[in-house]
């Protein structure tokens, strides 16, 4: 059904040509047509490039040392001498503390991406299929929060953690044990802020699956807990997929958590890392293209490999800020 | 189910709702009292902080009235824009065959972080025409390189530097430089919405308005325009949303100079830097003030959802 | 293998009473089928029995025990559904091991299970199938086996055959028949469809707006329908009706039918008796009248003229639309009638087999000696 109305939307949208009478007739309208969808053509690839254009200027500059870079535009590095480099991700990952910062990224971004996941499937599975009292005041309340901003919690939020804070080190992984400059702070602050979308995404797939077979569950002997392992959770990877990508990426491209919550240089993750070289290498575009560069991978990666799930997420919770 | 304890359903929602209480719920209503004290939390000062904002009494310090304006002009252009042109691009895309490969070259950039774009961009509008893309473009068509995340010229003068022609409006243009990294980075999304929203249209009435003698413009607005409008409703509410409280890309590129603050960056400075809770808080509270009725849209279209559900 | 029982249930939604005071015993091993129009309430019965609907007032017994508040999936009963309910991410094996697996059966006799399931349904090739692969028969069966396997206390079916094509419904009819006389356990079977009731139930309970109109076997409730809305729902074409008075002297008493005059034949006349001058409503059913040109030989034919309005070929029948003096009715007539649209006929009403129901109260007059 969807392969069809793709088709058909492009013939109806691209407007419909009147037949012709002879197999000349035919070929000077199909001329015709193609002139005639050339401004089109030329927008659309036009934007397509434009759009396209500062990223693939980044890409190549990270790789031109600093002389190539002030002597002439990224656009000149095709022409010989190639100076290409290395040297910049190099001094990068190692000096600027891009490769540390690349580790915490990740060791921020993938428990909470696990943490959202599971607590919210919890909370939405309540909300779909078992009735109690409050439940549709609570979740109109839930809904409500996904309004609201970062900025009105931030503060609260940060002087309980200074309150919070004892002086012990976190093993492994280091940090604090809890409150200011620690993972498991910042992990808890960000799980608690990606519920709200992940508890009304998944809530609205869980309660778009078939009563039947829930019914059929009950019958066959499945308690609650049966039910939801047994056949929500396997009948929801796609919704589940969407949103670990989507929860994964708003972690690992926040600043302003990061920002105000960890306050110890040796936790940033990239982006923070980043804001900072910005400010103390401003110019110094072979050192910012590079780093930026290696935020980026991930992202790039993911999207590209699971644009379809990224794209399902976008579509199911086009609410969440 | 029948047989179920009552204490279940709250067992499964343990979680969740007490971390979205002690997170969420607790420190806003924290924030909204903290905007009537004052700079450490500890004297009561009434509306002083709210009346600091109205007032802008130390714009050199911290300037409120430019900050608001900023947002509005974000609100405006920045939403205009990105609902504009994703529309425009989502009715072109349908029309050819490489459709899905033209979504993903203007989709790419809502994957990577606002802070990467702050680059990629700080880097686009080099003053230097070697360096910078758009300088060295506006020189190869013959004009002036300009200062363009300094400059806080409006476009109007810039406009007049290179002809004849005028605005109407001294929007600025650091200002504008800012806007177009985000419609650069968000116009992506407005378009997969509303490509989505546009393959729901049935084709039989865009036949049935063609054989009644619409031309493609006449479809596109009197047909099309009108079939997607509670699409571009969810979308423009995001992107309000977004609008409002956008931090990183501000802080990275300018830090909120030049007299591109907003609301959100100020707040990250009075709050964390000038170490001012109150007045800090009472910008949250503005900020939040400006999303509720936002807010309102979005939970009556939700309750509208839930009735044809 | 148990008996249940319905004590006075009630089920009330809001506003809405969907089942009211209902009671009702159904034997154990019965074939018992519910039967009634959308909305009468028969799913809801169903459902409360299975556990799935909370029920107001009354009580329902698994065997002796008191089910009210046990949950579904401890009351050891197993349901077909109407939509099959099959998982679709498990394989056609594993859906029918599921509720076996959750009991913690061991896995040589879940596999015993099965495959004799399966071999009873002839699905034994479909077993590593995904549903999505399998066609809506297929399908029906893999949801009776999955719920053999269990071997439940009974066999609760939610309309199961009304996602099949006719001639599918026909044969599968045959073998939840053959299915019961051989696994022998209590069958209760919701339908809207009174064929289906007809052909397969031991007993046929009558349901419309949550209330029981009639208990009994398919014959019973086809010769001594209780009410008028038993009589037209059972049977098919449904039984024709006429408002009629009862006039005449009492030894040769006369129905007064609008357009006809219909004398009562001897054995019916004793129950007519207090309703002299008085309305009832006469049902005949369409196989009770006949076309004149072929009578059938038994039966007390009272002849009536009326006009052909529509002709149905049935292939070894035709049914006749007739209309006289406004009065719409129809006849099963031989298929070698004469009958064209337009033409005036002579019909012979069978009144040997005529049902007589109170203006009023809708209930059935009894007109002969019971059986």
């Amino acid at each position: 059904m969807g392969e069809r109305v793709v088709e058909r939307t492009e013939e109806v949208i691209g407007a419909a040509m009147p037949p012709a009478r002879s197999w000349v007739g035919a070929l000077w309208l199909r001329f015709r047509r193609f002139v005639s969808r050339i401004p089109l053509h030329v927008t659309l690839i036009g934007l397509a490039i434009i759009w396209s254009v500062p990223t693939i200027a980044l890409l190549i500059s990270s790789f031109r040392t600093p002389q190539a870079i002030a002597a002439s535009g990224w656009w000149n590095a095709f022409k010989i001498p190639f100076h290409f480099t290395a040297a910049n991700y190099h001094s990068v990952l190692t000096q600027q503390g891009m490769g540390r910062a690349f580790v915490n990224s990740i060791v921020i971004a993938g428990p909470v991406t696990v943490l959202v996941i599971l607590i919210a499937a919890f909370a939405a599975y309540a909300f779909a299929w078992m009735r109690f009292p409050f439940r549709g005041g609570l979740f109109l309340v839930m809904v409500g929060l996904l309004v609201v901003p970062l900025q009105m919690t931030l503060i609260p939020v940060l002087r309980l953690y200074v309150t919070l804070t004892p002086h012990i080190t976190l093993p492994v992984l280091g940090g604090n044990l809890f409150g200011v400059s620690s993972f498991p702070g910042i992990w808890l602050a960000h799980t608690a802020y990606g519920l709200p979308f992940a508890i009304y995404l998944l809530r609205n797939f869980f309660g778009s699956l078939p009563k039947d077979l829930v019914e059929s569950a009950y019958l066959d002997g499945a308690s609650d807990v049966g039910v939801f392992f047994r056949i929500i959770l396997p009948l929801s990877v796609p919704a589940i997929g969407a949103l670990a990508i989507f929860q994964f990426l708003w972690v690992w491209n926040d600043l302003l958590v990061a920002l105000t919550l960890l306050g110890d240089p040796r936790l940033y993750p990239m982006t923070v890392n980043i804001t900072n070289l910005v400010s103390s290498f401003g110019s110094n575009y072979q050192v910012l293209t590079a780093a930026a560069f290696v935020s980026m991978i991930v992202p790039l990666i993911i999207f590209f490999a699971l644009q379809r799930y990224f794209v399902q997420g976008l579509l199911a919770g086009a609410v969440k800020g | 189910m029948i047989g179920r304890r009552w204490w279940a359903p709250w067992l499964w929602l343990a979680p969740a709702l007490m971390l979205m209480a002690a997170f969420l719920v607790y420190p806003s209503i924290d924030t909204i009292r903290r905007s009537f004290l004052g700079p450490t939390s500890k004297t009561f000062v009434g509306l002083d902080n709210y009346k600091y904002i109205i007032d802008n009494p130390a714009p050199l310090l911290a300037d409120t009235h430019s900050a608001i304006l900023n947002n509005l002009l974000w609100l405006v252009l920045f939403t205009g824009l990105v609902v504009g042109i994703g529309l425009i691009l989502a009715v072109l895309a349908a029309r050819v065959r490489y459709e899905a490969v033209a979504k993903s070259a203007i989709f790419i950039p809502m994957a990577i972080s606002f802070v990467a774009a702050s680059v990629i961009w700080r880097f686009m509008y080099v003053y230097d025409p070697h360096i910078g893309t758009i300088n060295a473009f506006v020189t190869y068509l013959g004009g002036h390189p300009t200062a363009w995340i300094q400059n806080t010229n409006s476009l109007q003068t810039w406009f007049t530097s290179l002809g004849p022609t005028t605005l109407p409006h001294p929007i600025q243009i650091d200002n504008s430089a800012l806007i177009i990294v985000g419609v650069w980075m968000w116009t992506g999304f407005a378009m997969v919405i509303l490509s989505a929203g546009l393959k729901g249209i049935s084709t039989e009435i865009l036949e049935a308005a063609r054989v009644d003698g619409a031309n493609e413009w006449q479809l596109f607005r009197r047909v099309i325009v009108p079939m997607l409008s509670s699409t571009i409703v969810v979308v423009t509410t995001t992107l309000v949303i977004q609008a409002l409280k956008l931090f990183d890309l501000i802080w990275v590129m300018t830090g909120g100079t030049f007299k591109t603050d907003v609301i959100a960056t100020l707040f990250f400075r009075e709050s964390f830097l000038v170490q001012n809770f109150g007045v800090g808080s009472a910008l949250a509270v503005v900020l939040l003030l400006a999303v509720v009725p936002v807010m309102l849209i979005g939970i009556r279209r939700f309750q509208f959802q839930e009735e044809t559900r | 293998m148990a008996n249940v029982t319905f004590e006075h249930v009630t089920k009330r939604f809001d506003e809405v009473v969907a089942i009211n005071d209902l009671s009702l015993e159904i034997a154990d091993r019965e074939f018992l089928v519910l039967v009634g129009p959308s909305g009468c309430g028969k799913s809801t019965a169903l459902r409360m029995l299975a556990g799935l609907e909370q029920i107001t007032r009354g009580n329902i017994y698994i065997g002796d025990r008191l089910v009210n508040d046990v949950p579904a999936k401890d009351r050891d009963l197993a349901m077909v559904f109407q939509s099959y309910a099959l998982y679709p991410h498990m394989s056609v094996y594993d859906n029918m091991a599921f509720g076996l697996k959750l009991r913690k059966v061991k896995k040589e006799e879940i596999k015993r299970r099965v495959t004799e399931a399966a071999r009873t349904l002839g699905i034994e090739e479909l077993l590593k199938r995904k549903p999505r692969q399998l066609s809506g028969g297929q399908r029906q069966r893999v949801a009776v086996g999955r719920a053999i396997v269990r071997e439940p206390k009974a066999f609760l079916f939610d309309e199961p055959l009304s996602n099949l094509d006719a001639k599918l419904r026909v044969q599968t009819r045959a073998e939840l028949s053959k299915l019961h006389e051989r696994i022998g356990t209590t069958f209760i079977y919701v339908t809207h469809d009174q064929t289906e009731a007809m052909t397969m139930a031991d007993r046929i309970a009558v349901l419309r707006d949550g209330i029981i109109q009639q208990v009994g076997r398919p014959q019973e409730l086809y010769e001594y329908p209780d009410n008028i809305f038993v009589a037209g729902f059972i049977g098919s074409p449904a039984m024709n009706f006429f408002e009629a008075t009862v006039k005449g002297e009492p030894e040769s008493p006369q129905l007064d039918a609008g357009p006809f005059q219909l004398p009562i034949p001897r054995q019916k006349a004793a129950g007519l008796v207090k309703y002299r001058g008085k309305k009832i409503v006469l049902g005949v059913r369409p196989e009770s009248i006949h076309d004149s040109d072929f009578p059938r030989s038994g039966v007390i034919p009272i002849p009536v003229e009326a006009t052909v309005d529509v002709l149905e070929l049935m292939g070894n029948e035709i049914f006749l639309h007739l209309i006289s003096d406004g009065t719409n009715f129809l006849a099963r007539v031989d298929p070698r009638t004469k009958a064209k649209p337009g033409r005036k006929i002579q019909v012979l009403f069978d009144l040997g087999e005529m049902h007589a129901f109170d203006a009023e109260t809708e209930q059935a007059i009894p007109l002969d000696q019971p059986l």
